[in-house]
């Protein structure tokens, strides 16, 4: 049904090239509070094209998260526009946006956000329900993206029963299970401890290496921008910086030279 | 649909999660369903039992009372005037074409010995055609004749109540028994006809001796109480009806606007008027009732709203991963309706049980139709559609970034 949707949007408005997954042309955002008015963001332009892998950076109140609420189809920009693999997001309905964030958006959030009393596996599936997956379909693809993220043993645990960073891959899991183009992060790692959020970051190299996934992801540190391969600056709602990263860190080698903490 | 079973599946876990609360919301549903479904199982019962009554005092009937009961009842009550004769019977039956039978009855309380036992109870007196009238055959024996009430026979017909206290396990055919000490002999018993009335009026509760006896031996007075009148046909009692009170003001001699001294009650009329009543008290019944079915709806609204608030973030999530307004909405409605509709699953079974309980307890008569149960169920279904939908629109109206960082 979702699959529905997304086919009856107009095929291609605008598209640069054909790998661009996402465009975003002179985007601004403001909020109005009272009678002042927010200027969150101030004229973003930014292509991301397929397999990339994204640091945005930038100091708190720069406009990161709201420019990734943009791009996860979340908010809607206040001027400016926005294609998400040449869709222009700005003329769908509701419905479409969240047939797109169901299909074509995983989402990971800096405080996990799943569900309560719910099992990982439940969790991770919730996604598929909502795309009208069968449910046996629902559940052999929630089990792969649980043991992808190498939780494969703990499917039947609650929330509450599992570490930081257990909650994160069972929501990056979560974010996979309906094979989206792209991958948000916002701050996925700023709960975490530095050997956990490496792992984590593990994770997202394997998923961009080896199934080519786009990636963007926000952070605070520069050790974690450093797995990435491309870093974006924001300051005052604008675009400061944007270069490529050298000396790249694979997280794999820098795990090997990190203590083991004992649970 | 197998979507909609897990959505249910969903509803119920959340519903389970706070047992106490879901509990004490149901319990409004409960007790709204269970009270219209009990009320209507009452009212209906009393109809039920009014116009079996009726019916049993006879087809074509009518009844002819002295006094005038036409006049708020207050001034002259029934039997107490005098003027309502043997002989005006007797013109009835004579003058009236549209009359089949008519009977003379007129009663005392009276204490009734046999052997050892005695037994409290009205000796009615009257005449043969006064069962027939009534449609009421023997069980046992025969009735007195028409020769036992020119002779001013002691002889006795007896209900049933009378029967089992007296007689027991004892033929009481050709038993004499002594009524105000006199003797009289038993010739039949007739049929139980069961209780009556709302008050619990047994039927069986009497005796049937010849008018004359009575008039004769036992009050010493010649005045009647009533006339049992029986039109020939159904059609035809409107105008035996019309018939007897020309006569009777004729013979009473009652002239222009002068009052009637008699009242002619015609049980057609009086069995539409109780069916009436009855509906009315039903419907006023239910009416009440359904207050409190109103009040459990709002519970459920109430409850609704509280859990939308505190599972904001929840919405959040599910609105963030691609959950449509739609499916939220569908979520919190179907939790809203399966509230209602458990209530009201719960609800049916306590109406059933009470409903079984009051004829138990009170005596009062309770009868359930299935229109009852069924309005039941579709009105839980509905107070919860109605009453969860605002809460489940208000959930899915819900901004997902602000949902999500509600705290
Ligand atoms: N809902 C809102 N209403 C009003 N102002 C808002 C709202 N959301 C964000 N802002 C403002 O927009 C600006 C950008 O906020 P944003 O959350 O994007 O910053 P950020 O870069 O993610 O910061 P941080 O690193 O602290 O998360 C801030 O000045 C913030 O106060
Ligand atoms: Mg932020």
């Amino acid at each position: 049904m979702g699959n529905t949707v997304i086919s009856m949007v107009e095929p291609v408005t605008h598209s640069g090239s054909t790998d661009s997954v996402i465009r975003a042309e002179d985007v601004h955002k403001y909020y109005e509070l009272g009678d002042s008015r927010v200027h969150a963001l101030r004229g973003v332009s930014m292509e991301i094209t397929r397999g990339e892998f994204v640091a945005v950076m930038g100091s708190s109140g720069s406009g990161k998260s709201t420019f990734m609420n943009i791009l996860g189809c979340l908010d809607q920009p206040s001027s400016g526009r926005y294609f998400l693999e040449g869709i222009d997001v700005s003329t769908l309905e509701k419905k479409q946006l969240a047939a797109i964030r169901n299909q074509k958006i995983g989402f990971v959030f800096q405080g996990f956000n799943l569900l309560a009393r719910t099992t990982a596996l439940e969790n991770a599936e919730l996604p598929a329900f909502y795309a009208r997956v069968s449910q046996e379909e629902r559940l052999r693809r929630a089990k792969t993206a649980l043991q992808m993220v190498g939780l494969g043993d703990r499917m039947d645990h609650f929330p509450s029963q599992l570490s930081g960073g257990q909650q994160q891959r069972v929501a990056i899991a979560r974010a996979l299970v309906n094979r989206p183009s792209i991958l948000l992060a916002d701050e996925p790692t700023g709960n975490l401890d530095s050997r956990t959020s490496v792992e984590v970051m593990e994770i997202f190299q394997k998923l961009n290496e080896e199934q080519g996934l786009t990636i963007v992801l926000v952070t605070h540190e520069h050790d974690i921008a450093q797995f990435c391969k491309r870093a974006v600056v924001f300051r005052d709602g604008t675009i400061r910086k944007d270069d490529l990263i050298s000396n790249r860190s694979i997280a794999a080698d820098v795990l090997k030279t990190m203590p083991v903490l004992e649970d | 649909m197998t979507e909609i079973l897990a959505t249910i599946r969903i509803a119920l876990r959340a519903l389970a999660r706070n047992k106490l609360r879901s509990g004490l919301t149901m319990l409004g549903i409960i007790i709204g369903v269970g009270a219209v479904i009990a009320m209507v199982a009452l009212g209906q019962g009393a109809q039920e039992q009014v116009q079996q009554q009726i019916a049993a005092l006879g087809s074509n009937m009518l009844f002819v009372m002295s006094g005038n009961m036409n006049r708020g009842g207050v001034r002259l009550g029934m039997g107490n005037t005098q003027n309502l004769v043997a002989a005006d019977e007797e013109a009835i039956v004579r003058e009236c074409p549209a009359v089949a039978m008519a009977a003379p009855g007129s009663g005392s309380g009276v204490q009734v010995v046999f052997g050892n036992d005695n037994w409290g109870t009205q000796a009615t007196g009257t005449e043969p055609q006064y069962f027939d009238i009534r449609d009421w055959p023997m069980a046992e024996g025969v009735s007195f004749t028409n020769e036992d009430v020119q002779l001013a026979a002691n002889v006795v017909v007896i209900g049933e109540t009378v029967r089992k206290n007296l007689f027991g396990a004892t033929d009481p055919l050709g038993q004499t028994v002594r009524i105000n000490n006199l003797p009289f002999k038993v010739v039949g018993v007739l049929t139980a006809k069961g209780q009556s009335g709302a008050m619990g009026n047994d039927q069986d509760d009497a005796m049937f001796i010849p008018i004359t006896t009575l008039q004769k031996k036992v009050t010493g007075q010649n005045w009647l109480r009533f006339i049992s009148v029986s039109a020939k046909s159904k059609n035809e009692t409107y105008a035996a009806q019309q018939q007897i009170e020309a006569l009777l003001r004729d013979r009473h001699k009652l002239r222009g606007g002068k009052d009637d001294d008699f009242t002619v009650r015609n049980l057609a009329d009086v069995a539409e008027v109780a069916d009436q009543t009855g509906r009315v008290m039903t419907l006023l019944l239910a009416s009440i009732a359904s207050v409190s079915l109103l009040v459990g709806g709002i519970g459920i609204m109430n409850i609704m709203l509280v859990s939308v608030t505190e599972r904001t973030r929840e919405i959040g999530i599910r609105l963030a991963i691609g959950a449509t307004e739609d499916d939220v909405q569908r979520q919190f409605l179907i939790e809203a309706v399966t509230l209602s509709i458990i209530g009201g699953a719960i609800g049916i079974i306590v109406g059933l049980l009470v409903s079984y309980l009051i004829p138990q307890v009170l005596g009062w008569a309770a009868s359930v139709s299935m229109m009852a149960l069924v309005i039941a169920v579709v009105f839980s279904f509905a107070v919860g559609v109605f009453f969860g939908y605002y809460p489940a629109r208000k959930a899915a109206r819900l901004n997902p970034i602000e949902a999500l960082r509600y705290e």
